[in-house]
């Protein structure tokens, strides 16, 4: 029973922190708030709102709170990228008013967030969709940049992460890239030490495409010995960038000027691109164990044979209640994932975080959860 | 400023700022201790649920860690124990000789319009940042370090030690050890400088008198002088390559293995590196498995601190 003591004390803090900001703001809001309620839609809130989750979502969270505070000057919100198991952990403890989370709520979790929620269970919609790129280091070959892609099937994959393959020019990889010349040079594998969300998509897509080349289970951390181990997206791609032969995998906003895979979708290879990203999320179906209400949870196709989707990606969802026990935080949650999931939300992320902005459609459908909130 | 005041006023002389002096003294003796048992409790009650807790849930959690690779905490924490003491080890062999050389440059060979700057610049080294070291490591000594040990596997790869292939990028222990070799260069420099410069004179000029070459009085009277401070600087630097861990972790490449194979990426972790790399993800049971990591790390220094003070009081017996 011994809760996260370092946690919980923070927890504490920020809480009575919260509290006093918003005791202190209390007078003036209600009466900014009822001067400007008749010129603009939204209801100004203004007080500190805390989330905390997936670092994959960092760099769009701050751009998407620039925007936001934009919007609404008085809100401070701060964001505190610990991961998507703390940000989750922290959230069912009640200090933070959102999560951000590279896995959708386990069925405890939800039930677990009854004591959280003001009434009902927690739901999670998807906010961010990034693609995940297979990227290499074959400088001297000239396949950097993003003019030449290698091509590769999910089960070429799998062996090359496993070191089953073990030199560029092996035929596996040879027969599918007929039109490149690829060099003799052995490959290094490089890929998460750290737990990630990024390992886990990127798993779970190798081992639906590649059936038992891949005898690994899906998980956050890294299942074998191959290759090298580096922290971070940051130490993936320098550890590739520091030398040629090496694979690995990351953001596709960071590849910079390394190579990057096309991946077998069908009978065509498909390289990433925001697009292609957002495609396969419109072709994939929901996951059925969600059936919690309000929940989106998309259950990713890899196998997916839609013309010009790219299956290897990361969709990060956002947590938050249908109601809350101050209502100032349910307004903000409210006005946050309105804005968050907007066509506006969505360009901005896409810009600074290079991520796919999603479809109108899973818009529409995301929008009826946020609706939900209940903000009386 | 205020006891001596008092000692001004009080012609009982300085009774009074005796006993001031004699409370800070015992206070600051017993807080040492205090903070010492503190760290200990923090770590026994911490580490505790990982002993004593739901073992199936323990078990999950370290498969959370290591991706399956290891069940129980002897599992997890073997390896790590291994690779901490391989890097520190290696780190000491390579900085041992070069420390206790440039020591006894400064204190006997260099003139002393060398010898002065010259420790000044062996103290400066320690003062970086332990994390600038890291990227140092990481981003430029990897890099370049490549191709010398493509070379040493090549000559020497008939050393298990030594055998290939060689990880590239070579993020291995072996790129680690150099840079720790180099971070705990001047602990042990500085200290065995100090001790060398104290021996006595009037030994030296005998041995030196009786036709002693220099090399000759230098092991006659220096190194048997300085024996223990030698050992007990090189204790120090080897805590320091123990507990170090943003350089480790900027380089090393980590893996869960008993393996003497520097030169290949992915065999070792050490402790502190593992805590800071596993920490940020870590649930509370995982925080209390690190910790119990911790706890170990804690013991080796321990031993190892202790079996310095042994040596060095045979040594000065």
């Amino acid at each position: 029973m011994r809760k996260n003591v370092l946690i919980r004390s923070v927890a504490a803090i920020s809480g009575l922190v919260m509290m006093a900001s918003l005791a202190a703001c209390g007078d003036n809001t209600s009466s900014t708030a009822e001067g400007t309620s008749s010129s603009s839609a939204a209801v100004q809130i203004s007080g500190e709102f805390a989330g905390a989750g997936a670092s994959s979502q960092q760099s769009a969270v701050e751009a998407w709170q620039a925007g936001f505070e934009a919007k609404q000057p008085d809100a401070k919100i701060s964001y505190d990228p610990s991961g998507s198991g703390a940000g989750v952990t922290t959230f069912l403890t009640g200090s933070t008013v959102w999560a951000g989370s590279d896995a959708a709520l386990t069925s405890d979790q939800v039930t677990q967030s009854k004591s959280v929620c003001a009434s009902g269970t927690a739901f999670d919609v998807p906010v961010y969709i990034s693609p995940i790129a297979i990227v290499y280091n074959l400088k001297s070959a000239g396949l950097n940049g993003s003019s030449k892609h290698v091509n590769l099937d999910g089960e070429t994959i799998a062996k090359i992460f496993d070191g089953k393959i073990t030199k560029w020019n092996d035929d596996a990889i040879k027969t599918q890239n007929p039109d490149i010349d690829l060099p003799d040079l052995a490959i290094t594998v490089v890929h998460r030490s750290d737990k990630s969300g990024t390992t886990k998509n990127f798993l779970s897509y190798v081992k639906d495409t590649a059936g038992s080349a891949w005898p690994y289970d899906v998980e956050e951390t890294w299942p074998n010995q191959v290759g090298q181990g580096a922290k971070g997206t940051s130490g993936v791609i320098s550890t590739v960038t520091q030398a040629e032969g090496t694979i690995g995998y990351a953001d596709a906003s960071q590849v910079g000027t390394l190579g990057s895979a096309a991946v077998k979708v069908g009978t065509k290879y498909v390289a990433y691109s925001a697009d292609a990203a957002a495609k396969v999320v419109d072709a994939s179906p929901k996951d059925d164990t969600a059936t919690q209400a309000n929940r989106v949870v998309i259950k990713l196709d890899h196998n997916t044979t839609e013309d010009g989707a790219y299956p290897v990606v990361l969709v990060s969802y956002d947590i938050a209640c249908p109601a809350y026990k101050d209502t100032k935080n349910a307004e903000f949650a409210k006005q946050w994932l309105t804005y968050v999931v907007s066509e506006e939300g969505q360009k901005t992320a896409a810009e600074t975080a290079g991520s796919a902005p999603m479809s109108a459609s899973l818009r529409t459908e995301v929008m009826k959860s946020i609706n939900a909130i209940s903000t009386k | 400023m205020s006891s001596q005041t008092s000692v001004a006023e009080h012609s009982s002389s300085g009774k009074t700022s005796d006993k001031v002096f004699k409370g800070i003294a015992y206070g600051a003796g017993i807080l040492i201790l205090v903070a010492l048992a503190a760290v200990t409790l923090f770590l026994l009650m911490r580490a505790l649920p990982m002993v004593t807790g739901n073992q199936k849930q323990n078990e999950e959690t370290i498969v959370s860690f290591t991706g399956g690779q290891a069940t129980n905490f002897l599992q997890y924490v073997g390896p790590l124990v291994f690779g901490t003491v391989l890097v520190s080890a290696l780190a000491l062999l390579l900085a041992f000789p070069v420390a206790v050389g440039i020591a006894l440059f400064i204190s006997h060979y260099a003139p002393k319009k060398i010898s002065t700057p010259l420790s000044y610049v062996v103290d400066l080294l320690a003062a970086i940042p332990s994390v600038v070291y890291g990227l140092w490591g990481g981003l430029v000594l990897v890099p370049h370090i490549t191709g010398f040990w493509t070379w040493v596997a090549k000559y020497l790869g008939w050393i298990p030690l030594f055998k290939g292939p060689v990880a590239n990028p070579s993020r291995t222990v072996a790129t680690v050890a150099v840079v720790l070799a180099v971070m705990i260069l001047p602990i042990i420099t500085s200290v065995s400088r100090d001790i060398f410069v104290q021996a006595p004179r009037l030994q030296q000029e005998a041995a030196l008198a009786m036709g002693a070459t220099k090399w000759e009085m230098i092991k006659l009277a220096v190194i048997p002088f300085g024996r223990s401070g030698v050992v007990s600087a090189s204790m120090l630097g080897l805590g320091r390559a123990l507990g170090e861990t943003m350089a480790v972790l900027m380089i090393l490449s980590p893996g869960l293995g008993y393996s003497f194979n520097i030169l290949q990426a992915s065999k070792n972790q050490t402790i502190a590196a593992n805590i800071a790399a596993q920490f940020p993800e870590a649930n509370e049971l995982g925080v209390s498995t690190l910790i119990a990591t911790g706890l170990v790390l804690f013991l080796i220094t321990f031993l190892v601190n202790f079996f310095a003070r042994k040596i060095t009081e045979k040594a000065t017996v």
